[in-house]
């Protein structure tokens, strides 16, 4: 190639371009490019400009070389890398000067048509009990806090108090010691310090393998704790399926009236006895299953039809299982049951409580370190136990359950905060998040 | 993805049933297809020239729903994105969240490298496998250019661990995308203001970006939409994560709602979406408040839709629950609840090596396997089968009862008094009730294990060889 080269033949190079024929682009005297349009410059004609210009700097590039000048680092310098490779992008992606108009839609859930049945708990002089604030759980015609439907009635908490002393987490029991041989104090304590709406009480001394305590003597210690407090109350036996349909029935008739929670039926016990124990007394039954959806229908459905309970006296307990030790399936088990409900199963259109205490069954809740060395510190458990029950509550919250039977009381404050905020009822003071990078913490 | 049935899929594969994926026929890999469990490119065949083009368009049916993101590079990287549902049981959730703990560049260099440390070494065993976390988000506070700079350098030659720049001065990125961008670092953010300048640096480096709109989903989708034409679908959504009060209700909100849009066919703002319960701090002042609370909302976000998010609290009392939960969310729901009831060896087991029960669930069994395990010692485990339930539920429940383990011990031809030199059976302590019943019906001496089977090397201290009565 010749080094020579005349204006003329720089001339017919600009000709095969064709850039006479562009439109807004005129080449004048000493190679000056005059664009017009400006910022106003619709993006597709932008972009064809800009590829113009690129081709023609390309040949202009060219001519350079061909003088001797090394245009390649002039422009490997102007863009600031090796070899140019980001060039190939902005030819293929036009640079847009205002956003593309776009509006946000998103449809609300038509398949979910049934409403899950209102339970109400406890009862006040105008309904034959006597206590002062009753509680309403279910209502709802979506998931949990869900834009799709105004979820009609908060979460309710309710603590857990036994008839003995039992073994608990040190965390736990620090807030116990002074009542933990008084169920009617501590049921006191925990409505008066710590915020509970209900108390359960647990009989579980009457297990014929711990104190065997009589079903009369356990009834006394329900009375005491009606007279105790004024809210709501939940009775649940020792767990044992032989002595708890007595012992259920018992405090059904102590408690005529009161409209409690009696925990619990399950297919492994005389559920009957249960039922009809509600029923006579003006009770609500707990209907408890473990894990597995079609006991939980099955169990409904005999409550239901065989034993005549009315609906608007049935909560399901479907099982907690603490945070890494099964929460997946007891989440997943409620989502479904309260989704199937949803959409219109009759079987399973009911308030679900969890025993979201089974969190502190998890060794993250309450051991001072990890058993295993591997593991990074896990630091102090005084912390851990609390989130962990929190944590554990708060998945099941969004799982659709209702209500909560809990025993650490910053767990039920800090679940209660977050379930209350999510359903709607917490104001706080607005805050400015469009910095927070630059926040100093 | 676009087709739901294992039919649909069929149609496109070259129905030799040759065998080469592994299945003995297309609609068995098909049904693979749909469930995500095996990758289009495991039928050789029709990678071939022929099958071009219905590779392509079956390559583009599957696609998933919400778009699947790359942060990072080697084998740290991270994916985030990739769902195709709303709830876990109707498959399972992609791509487990990603957990960003924050650094910022006013730290002092040795406060920096040991806080980067503690995080890429932060670990918790859990069933086989160690829970680790992701990333590190380096926030410039100093809105200088060079001092972050300097920040970002020193990260990178801390850790391989996958970075996000976080600045809204895009030559703050810029400087540190300069030392990053061979690691492919996700910038943070594009707002209204500079969006033109960051989409221009996202562009020209070739690394996925952050659209910051604060409770604003139309800003979100226009941002969304224009990215995607100047030419990036590398994008994460950020709607702003608010900590508190009716602020916080609204950011569940439109996680839900752009997450229903996206799965529900709205390509335009089908993108993973990002969380930043670190705003938990703007609220709260004291430490251990801003601590639970920053965990509070990151659970809530990690159950519904967040696939990536920047946080602050680096205590254990945040990051173990905040690890549980992702863990409990993405465990994929197909996968089997139970072990096959049985005697299992750990270690090298002889005559007078203990005899353990459990139950066949098999969150339990592998715990209980790895305390066992990693302790050193020997012993025979036997998994009762209780359909699936764990000790304390099953003996409530009558899954775990004394016929129970006789039925689990004959099944499994393992002889008691021939096969050990004790005659003894180790009962979990929470099934302590079930001793009396066990020995009657096994004739075999019971011993009561711990509740918690971390304290087994402890209790075999004080129990095991057992005394001779
Ligand atoms: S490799 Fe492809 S063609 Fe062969 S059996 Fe599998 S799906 Fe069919």
């Amino acid at each position: 190639m010749t080094n020579k080269m005349k204006l003329k033949e720089l001339s017919d190079i600009l000709q095969d371009l064709n850039v006479e024929s562009l439109e807004g682009v005129t080449i004048e005297g000493d190679i000056e490019l005059n664009i017009s349009g400006g910022g106003g410059l619709n993006p597709a004609l932008a972009y064809a400009l800009g590829n113009e210009i690129s081709q023609i700097s390309l040949h202009m590039a060219n001519i350079g070389r061909m003088l001797g000048f090394p245009a390649e680092q002039l422009f490997a310098s102007a863009f600031q890398s090796g070899e140019m490779p980001q060039t190939d992008k902005f030819t293929t992606s036009p640079k847009l000067q205002e956003l593309l108009d776009s509006k946000f839609e998103v449809s609300k859930i038509d398949s979910w048509k049934n409403t899950i049945q209102e339970v109400t708990l406890g009862a006040s002089s105008a309904d034959g009990g006597s206590r002062k604030s009753t509680v309403t759980l279910g209502g709802e015609n979506a998931l949990p806090y869900y834009f799709d439907a105004e979820m009609p009635h908060r979460n309710y908490i309710t603590m857990d108090v036994f008839d003995m002393p039992i073994g608990m987490a040190k965390a736990v029991k620090g807030n116990y010691e002074d009542v933990i041989n008084d169920p009617a104090e501590w049921a006191k304590k925990v409505v008066r310090d710590f915020n509970a709406d209900m108390v359960t009480i647990h009989l579980i001394s009457t297990d014929p393998l711990i104190n065997d305590t009589s079903a009369r003597e356990a009834a006394k210690i329900v009375e005491d704790v009606l007279q105790a407090v004024d809210v709501p109350i939940v009775i649940g036996g020792s767990g044992n399926p032989e002595k708890d349909p007595e012992v259920l029935e018992k405090a059904a008739e102590v408690a005529e009236g009161e409209r409690v929670l009696l925990a619990s039926a399950s297919l492994n016990l005389d559920y009957e006895r249960v039922a009809k124990a509600a029923i006579d007394h003006g009770h609500v039954v707990l209907s408890w299953t473990q894990l597995e959806i079609n006991a939980q229908k099955e169990l409904n459905r005999k409550l239901m039809k065989q034993c005549n309970l009315p609906r608007e006296s049935i909560i399901m307990d479907p099982t907690t299982a603490a945070l890494g030790y099964g929460l997946d399936y007891a989440y997943t088990n409620m989502e479904r049951i309260r989704l199937a409900g949803l959409m219109g199963d009759d079987e399973l259109t009911f308030p679900m409580s969890s025993g979201t205490t089974n969190a502190w069954g998890a060794r993250e809740a309450w051991m001072v370190a990890s058993p295993l060395k591997q593991d990074s510190d896990w630091g102090p458990r005084e912390y851990r136990g609390p989130i962990w029950e929190i944590v554990t509550g708060l998945a099941l919250s969004l799982a659709g359950n209702d209500m909560f039977m809990m025993m650490h009381p910053t767990s039920v404050q800090v679940l209660k905060e977050l379930t209350q905020t999510l359903y709607g009822s917490i104001d706080a003071e607005e805050l400015d998040i469009s910095n927070w990078i630059g926040m100093e913490v | 993805m676009k087709i739901n049935s294992p039919l649909e899929a069929y149609k496109y594969l070259p129905a030799t049933n040759c065998g080469k994926c592994g299945e003995q026929t297309c609609m068995a890999f098909a049904a693979h297809l749909i469930d995500r469990s095996m990758k289009l490119t495991d039928c050789t065949p029709l990678l071939e020239e022929k099958f071009k083009k219905k590779f392509k368009e079956l390559d583009k049916l599957l696609e998933p729903e919400i778009r699947e993101i790359e942060i990072g590079v080697g084998e740290k990287i991270a994916k985030i994105g990739g769902d195709d549902v709303l709830y876990r049981h109707k498959l399972t959730f992609f791509n487990q969240t990603k957990f960003a703990y924050d650094v910022w560049d006013t730290m002092d260099e040795e406060e920096l490298v040991e806080r980067v440390n503690y995080i890429q070494n932060f670990k918790k065993f859990y069933v086989g496998n160690f829970l680790t976390v992701d990333m590190i988000a380096i926030r410039s506070v100093s809105d200088d250019p060079e001092r972050f700079a300097s920040t970002v350098k020193k990260v990178l030659e801390t850790t391989e661990l996958p970075v996000i720049l976080c600045s809204f001065n895009h030559n703050v990125l810029k400087a540190g995308l300069e030392l990053a961008k061979d690691r492919n670092p996700l910038l943070y953010a594009a707002n209204k203001n500079n969006w033109k300048e960051v989409a221009e640096l996202a562009l020209k480096y070739d690394v996925p970006v952050t659209l910051f709109a604060p409770d604003d989903l139309d800003l979100l989708k226009s941002m969304a939409k224009t990215f995607a034409e100047m030419g990036t679908e590398k994008l994460v959504l950020d709607p702003g994560t608010f900590p508190t009060g009716k602020q916080l209700k609204q950011t569940f909100t439109n996680f839900t709602k752009v997450r229903r849009a996206g799965i529900d066919g709205d390509r335009e703002i089908a993108y993973p979406i990002m969380a930043v319960p670190f705003t938990a701090w703007m609220a709260h002042d004291d430490p251990v408040s801003a601590s639970y609370w920053e965990t509070v909302v990151a659970s809530v976000l990690t159950v519904k839709y967040g696939d990536i998010m920047i946080l602050h609290s680096t205590e254990p009392y945040a990051m173990l629950p905040e690890l549980h939960i992702r863990d409990t969310i993405y465990t994929d729901p197909r996968k089997p609840v139970t072990v096959d009831p049985g005697m299992y060896k750990v270690g090298s087991p002889d005559k007078d090596s203990p005899v353990l029960v459990t139950t066949n669930f098999a969150l339990t069994y592998y715990t209980v396997e790895s305390d066992i395990a990693s302790n050193k010692i020997d012993c025979y485990l036997w998994a009762i089968d209780t359909d699936g339930i764990g000790v304390e539920a099953a003996v409530a429940g009558g899954q775990l009862t004394a016929a129970k383990v006789k039925k689990g011990i004959d099944e499994s031809g393992f002889d008691l008094k021939k096969d050990t030199s004790h005659n003894t059976i180790v009962l979990p302590g929470l099934a302590a009730r079930l001793q009396g019943d066990v020995e009657d019906e096994t004739g075999a001496s019971v011993l009561i294990g711990p509740a918690d089977s971390g304290r087994i090397p402890g209790w075999m201290e004080k129990n095991w060889p057992p005394q001779k009565k």
